[in-house]
């Protein structure tokens, strides 16, 4: 390094650029790949890999993928990659499973009003937040009847539901009546009411100590026995509580992991000021605790959904489900890998903007106040 | 309870008083912390309360606002007998200001946004109303340019000062204060002491925990000295520290007064 050696006067130094290489790309690179021997051999090793992996997994999964034959054997006839027109053709099966068709609009509906009625809730620059939010506290209802029927809207059975429209289904609707079910739980099980904070013990851990599956299974077949009979409970809405209340376990333990980081000193502070139990819990300890509780959470809600395919075990058509009927078809046999890439597309995108959500709301909720 | 029957305040006398306390004895399980508390405070009136550590000073005006419970004896406070009825204890402590040690300031929420939280949701005044008190309180503590910072941004001494205008904002009659400064830097502790003195001088009546002796000497009307659960000694400021009675008093104020 030939560095010049120019003197000035003090107090004179001008602010000089820094010195080539040890700033832009050349220095990323330098630090970040070639720092050392062991360092520059990964990199050249990894670029290889690179190089070797990704032109064939194009190749297949674009350049020479079938997008529109009729079976699977014209496919393997017309190039070597991937065949989506298995996606293609059973499309609207893997989004409504056997939804009637003309009636698909109504689930297109319910899926953008769902939107809307989140809006207000997930952000809070929403334009008309105010009169959107009443909009939310309803919206639940109006999905009902879009779904379900009834109200002048003709009715479909729950077991015509299937594909990403029961993952969503149960999926959302589990996340939403979980997380208040979840903060009533915690702070139950902190309360200084011994017989609720044992009912509320009890609840979780059994709850928790149980494999969802069990809690299904109890949802398809031992609630029957326990039902008053000829009572014809819909299986989707047994099975949507029960994945609520295993959530709300999860998320009990979570929040209380939550509340208990909070100190003592918030506490006294509500007290001294006369707040009575709730207030100071929703003004002072919630709010501090949710925000702690965050990533647990969103974890929690992203568990919960991907544990939504577990309903197929009971019968329930969810987009797992319905890939084994189709590749049951003989004319897409063996196209597993296909039907699972676009499945998997589908939970990742979800769960990846869930988790972006939640990045988000640290970031927003950290900025109010440093600490 | 037949001592402490014994010992009941006339209803009309403890009418005068802000705070009353007879007989009171309190336990942590085994543990006798509170001894035999006898302790009537005017309206108005200044107090100090000193001792070692441990002694139950701060137990002592925690029970004043039922942070703690007490287990036997009266406690009197603006002429409402604290006792398990919920609606009472609620009513004391919207007249009962405390201020902390660790100023307990709520971190999610604005300097302005503390200071207006309890009067909005507790004493149910218009937003407006309380941003307007919560202005005049922050003025009074000398930190209104910080009204829409959080907590997190200030220093030590600024949180305080906000604790104890968040405490003012809520009007109260009596105004406790657990240790205020000894959370503090030494350059912090002057500004707190002063919105103190200044409250002093607005006749609010205040008990403070503290071991600030020149803050004693100034504004207290009367020193109390703690120690094992008791009150060993109470008198003015001026004849406590020159003319201390008890050897545990001299003692303390040795130890105090050399460092
Ligand atoms: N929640 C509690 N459970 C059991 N013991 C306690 C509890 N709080 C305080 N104590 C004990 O009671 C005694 C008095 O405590 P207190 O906090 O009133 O003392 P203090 O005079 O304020 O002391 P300091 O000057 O250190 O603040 C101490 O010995 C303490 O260990
Ligand atoms: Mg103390």
């Amino acid at each position: 390094m030939t560095d010049t050696t120019e003197t000035f006067a003090p107090g004179t130094h001008p602010d000089l650029p820094p010195p080539l290489g040890s700033r832009g790309i050349v220095k990323w690179m330098r630090e970040n790949l070639f720092s050392s021997a062991t360092n520059t051999v990964l990199t050249l090793l990894g670029a290889y890999l690179i190089y070797l992996a990704v032109p064939a997994f194009l190749d297949w999964f674009i350049l020479d993928a079938v997008f529109d034959a009729g079976s699977r054997n014209e496919c393997w006839e017309r190039a070597g990659g991937a065949c989506w027109s298995v996606v293609v053709v059973r499309f609207d099966q893997l989004m409504y499973g056997f939804y009637p068709e003309e009636l698909r609009w109504r689930v297109d509906l319910a899926f953008l009003l769902l939107f809307v009625a989140l809006a207000p809730v997930l952000f809070d620059k929403v334009p008309g937040r105010r009169y959107l939010a009443i909009f939310s506290i309803v919206y639940p209802v109006i999905a009902f009847f879009l779904l379900w029927g009834g109200m002048g809207l003709e009715p479909v059975e729950s077991a015509k539901f299937g594909g990403f429209m029961l993952t969503v289904l149960i999926g959302v609707s589990g996340i939403i009546a979980s997380l208040p079910l979840g903060i009533v739980l915690a702070l139950g099980r902190r309360s200084e009411l011994i017989v609720l904070r044992v009912v509320c013990i009890c609840f979780i851990e059994f709850i928790r100590g149980v494999p969802l599956i069990t809690l299904l299974f109890i949802a398809s077949t031992l609630l029957n026995y326990f039902l008053p009979p000829g009572s014809n409970f819909d299986l989707l809405l047994r099975v949507l509580i029960m994945v609520t209340l295993f959530a709300a376990a999860y998320l009990a333990e979570v929040i209380r992991g939550g509340l208990q980081a909070i100190p003592k000193g918030q506490f006294e502070a509500a007290m001294s000021m006369g707040m009575s139990y709730w207030k100071m819990m929703g003004l002072i300890v919630l709010p501090q605790a949710m925000k702690i509780s965050i990533p647990g959470i969103v974890n929690t809600f992203i568990g919960l959904y991907k544990d939504t395919t577990l309903v197929v075990i009971i019968g329930l058509l969810d987009p797992l489900g319905l890939s084994q009927s189709i590749l049951a078809d003989s004319k897409w046999q063996g196209l597993s890998t296909e039907i699972y890439i676009f499945i998997a597309i589908f939970f990742f995108l979800s769960c990846f903007s869930m988790s972006r959500y939640s990045i988000y709301l640290e970031n927003k909720l950290h900025r109010g106040h440093k600490r | 309870m037949s001592e402490a029957a014994a010992h009941a305040v006339p209803q009309s006398q403890a009418d005068k008083l802000a705070v009353q306390m007879v007989g009171v004895h309190k336990w942590y399980g085994q543990f006798h912390v509170l001894k035999d508390i006898n302790l009537a405070v005017e309206a108005g009136e200044r107090i100090v309360i000193c001792g070692p550590s441990g002694s139950g000073k701060s137990t002592l005006i925690r029970c004043i606002n039922r942070l703690e419970e007490h287990q036997r004896g009266q406690i009197i406070v603006d002429g409402i007998e604290l006792t398990n009825d919920v609606r009472k204890v609620d009513e004391i402590r919207r007249e009962v200001g405390m201020v902390f040690q660790h100023f307990n300031l709520f971190p999610h929420l604005t300097v302005l946004e503390n200071c207006t939280l309890a009067p909005i949701w507790v004493k149910k005044t218009p937003k407006a109303e309380a941003e307007e008190i919560g202005m005049k309180y922050l003025a009074r503590v000398k930190i209104p340019e910080q009204a829409n910072k959080y907590p997190g941004q200030l220093s030590g001494g600024q949180q305080q000062r906000v604790a104890i205008a968040r405490s003012l904002c809520m009007n109260p009659n009596i105004m406790l204060f657990d240790e205020p400064t000894s959370a503090l830097d030494p350059e912090m502790i002057s500004e707190v002491l002063d919105v103190m003195v200044g409250l002093a001088e607005s006749g609010m009546t205040m008990l403070c925990v503290t071991h600030e002796m020149g803050f004693a000497r100034r504004v207290a009307n009367r020193v109390i000295f703690m120690d094992g659960g008791e009150i060993i000694e109470q008198n003015n400021p001026e004849e406590f520290f020159n003319n201390p009675q008890s050897d545990r008093t001299k003692l303390f104020l040795s130890q105090i007064l050399h460092n």
